[in-house]
Parts: structure tokens; sequence; C-alpha cells
């Protein structure tokens, strides 16, 4: 039982003063990843079945690998944004929630440090 | 979690069949959601036979005549019925929309009737829609000025009040809200279009001198952000107007004042 008013409610707890930043970066991010992931498919589709020493020397180029890193970082920067949304709408537990968006966030960061760190590896070590 | 179902004690029964009109020729069948909060019992759905020959053409029309003829418990509410008030707001045929300017012949087969969806229900047709009136006065509806008041009225040029076109007109019938997923899962926190249309209407005014403090207001990845372009406000608004359109412009501001 609480006596606050209707607006007391609604007004809550204020403005947390943000969500422009991430709105704008998750459109930018969308943005950037039509080129990134049509450069992505053009370099890294016709590797397909190909033996290890092609991929290797396709790798070894700056741009292409450049390209594939870039495609890989912001492709889980923008899936960890949308998880975060997806999160924030649906999961409403108190505990579970920071858990969740965490948890997430962190998985997402490190895929795409792995994809970065094997292309990097490929590129630099064959 | 979100709920996506309804709890056990707002499952839908089947409820009464009244008997059909004597004699009639035409007749049409409704579905009435009904629910008396005096009874502990779950919400049924309640069936009614009308003879359309002596019914008006809108859906308000045959509720106003199940309520005189047949079934005088039937609650609903209902003021100007020429889609003003907004008072007759309610789920017809899966849309929200307002029962005085949605005709009949709008509906295939049996008319089905239930109250705008995902709101705590007073009784039958009613919802509560204390909340949303509340989000509604959070925006401050009303013109916010710090120079000193004209001898005479805010002057406003005819382009300028232009722009209030489409705005002006949101009747408050909480449709768009009420078929708002995002509204449905944060309703709490997130405004929903209604709330987000009229404050864009004040934002827009050339006249109000608070734009800054009411977009500070709303930039809140709940209060705003919850919005996801769904564009269900715009496709059951009973005014053919466009919250969606009045949010991302809100969102458009707010990216101008940071880039």
């Amino acid at each position: 039982m609480s006596y606050k008013t209707d607006l007391g409610r609604v007004l809550g707890l204020g403005s947390a003063k943000e969500g422009v930043h991430e709105w704008w970066s998750s459109r930018v991010g969308s943005v950037a990843l039509i080129p990134l992931t049509i450069l992505f498919l053009c370099f890294v589709a016709p590797l397909i079945g190909e033996d290890h020493s092609t991929v290797v020397a396709s790798f070894q180029n700056p741009f292409k690998a450049i390209v594939v890193i870039l495609f890989l970082l912001v492709a889980f920067k923008h899936l960890a944004d949308g998880l975060k949304e997806i999160i924030v709408d649906y999961v409403h537990g108190k505990a579970i929630l920071p858990i969740a968006l965490v948890t997430t966030r962190l998985l997402c960061y490190f895929f795409g440090a792995a994809g970065a760190f094997a292309v990097a590896k490929i590129a630099f070590a064959g | 979690m979100v709920e996506l179902a309804l709890p056990k004690n707002s499952r839908m029964t089947v409820g009464k069949t009244w008997p059909k009109p004597e004699g009639a020729t035409n007749v049409r069948v409704f579905k009435i959601y009904r629910f008396n909060p005096d009874k502990s019992e779950n919400p049924r759905v309640d069936t009614y036979h009308l003879d359309m020959d002596s019914c008006g053409p809108m859906v308000l029309d045959a509720l106003i005549k199940i309520k005189s003829d047949i079934d005088p418990t039937l609650t609903f509410r209902r003021s100007c019925r020429e889609g003003i008030c907004g008072s007759c707001a309610m789920n017809i045929d899966g849309i929200n929309t307002l029962a005085c300017i949605y005709g009949m012949d709008e509906v295939k087969g049996d008319v089905k009737i239930y109250p705008l969806p995902h709101m705590p229900v007073v009784k039958d047709l009613v919802p509560d829609l204390t909340h949303f009136y509340a989000q509604h006065a959070s925006i401050m509806p009303w013109l916010e000025t710090k120079t000193n008041r004209p001898q005479k009225e805010w002057r406003q040029s005819i382009e300028d009040r232009k722009k209030l076109d489409g705005l002006y007109e949101c009747v408050m019938c909480a449709s768009c809200s009420a078929s708002c997923p995002s509204y449905w899962w944060n309703g709490d926190k997130y405004l929903g279009p209604a709330a987000l249309l009229h404050a864009y209407r004040w934002i827009i005014d050339s006249r109000d001198e608070a734009t800054g403090e009411r977009l500070d207001d709303l930039h809140d990845p709940f209060k705003l952000y919850r919005c996801h372009t769904i564009m269900n406000c715009a496709q059951t608004c009973p005014k053919g107007l466009n919250p969606a359109k009045a949010i991302a412009e809100i969102k458009k501001m707010m990216v101008e004042r940071t880039i």
C-alpha cells in the first residue's frame, strides 16, 4: 500500500539523462555494417573450400584483414547493443537483469575480440 | 520476465448467450468481454444477438442498443459519439479504435469487443486510465514561457501553427498506447505513444520556451527510447495520427543537441 500520487509514480526517479548516445551509435553501427558485411562476404565467401595457404595469403592482404576485423568488432558491438535492448524490454527481474546485461555484453566482446585475434594471428603468423 | 500469457484469474471463460430477438431477419452476433470486480469470477465473453434493422451503423450504436434493450449491466464509456471525446476506445475485431466512429460494416462475421489490451479493467469495457493520464500530465501539457506575458495573446505565424497539425488532434483515447508492445511490457516507465505525441506537440510549439527542459526530461532510456518504431500506434490511431513520427522527430532533436 502506498499513498504516492499517480504523477509522483510516473515521474519516478526522473530522467536518467542518457539514451541518445546509444541510439545514435546503434544507427551508425547498422549503417556501417552494410558495406562491411558486403566486403566481408566478398572476401570470405570465395575462401570456402580453399586450402590453408590460400586462406593465409588472402588474410595477409592488410586491407582484407582490417575490413574483416572491423566487421567482427562492429558486428559484435552492434549485437551487444541489440541484446541489451531486448533484455531491457523483456527481462524485468531486479536480480536477473544486471546479470543478463553484463553476461551478454562480456560474451559479445569476448567473441568479437576472439575473432579479431584469429584474423590478426592468420595475418601475422600464418 | 514479461507476462506472455494471461494470469489464471484473468483468463476468459464462455459467458451467457442472450436470446435472439424474435422475428428479426437481419441478426448480427456480438461477443463482448464482461468482467465484474465485485464478483470473484474470471472474465467471460457474453454473446448477444441484435436486429440490425433497428440499430445504427456504428459499433457504439450496437453497444447502446444492447445496454438499453437487452442487458443494462453492460458497462462502457461513451460521450460525444463523434470521435472527439475519446471515451469509447476499445478493442473491436482486434483493433483498438473508437466505437463511435467504427462502422459495423468494417467487421466481417461476429463483432468481438474487448477493452483496450494490457490495461487494468475497471468493469467490462472500461479500462483504468489513471496511469495513462498521469503520464500525460508528466510531460507538462501546457505552454511554458519565461518571457513576460504579452499584453495580448502569444503570437504564432501561420507556418509555425501548421507544425501542430497532426499533433493537436489527439483526443487521448489511449488506443495507440494500448496497441504498443513496448508499452505493454514497460508501461510503468515508458511514456507511450500518446504522451510522447503530446510532448512533441509542445516541444515543436514556437511559443513554448521550455524546449530544452522538455527534451531533458525525455532523455531517458525508458521514457523515450523504449519506442522501437513498431508503428502499431500509427496503424491503430482512430484519428489517423502518427505518434511514431512524432517520437522519431523527438529522437532527431535529441541527436541534434549532441552532434
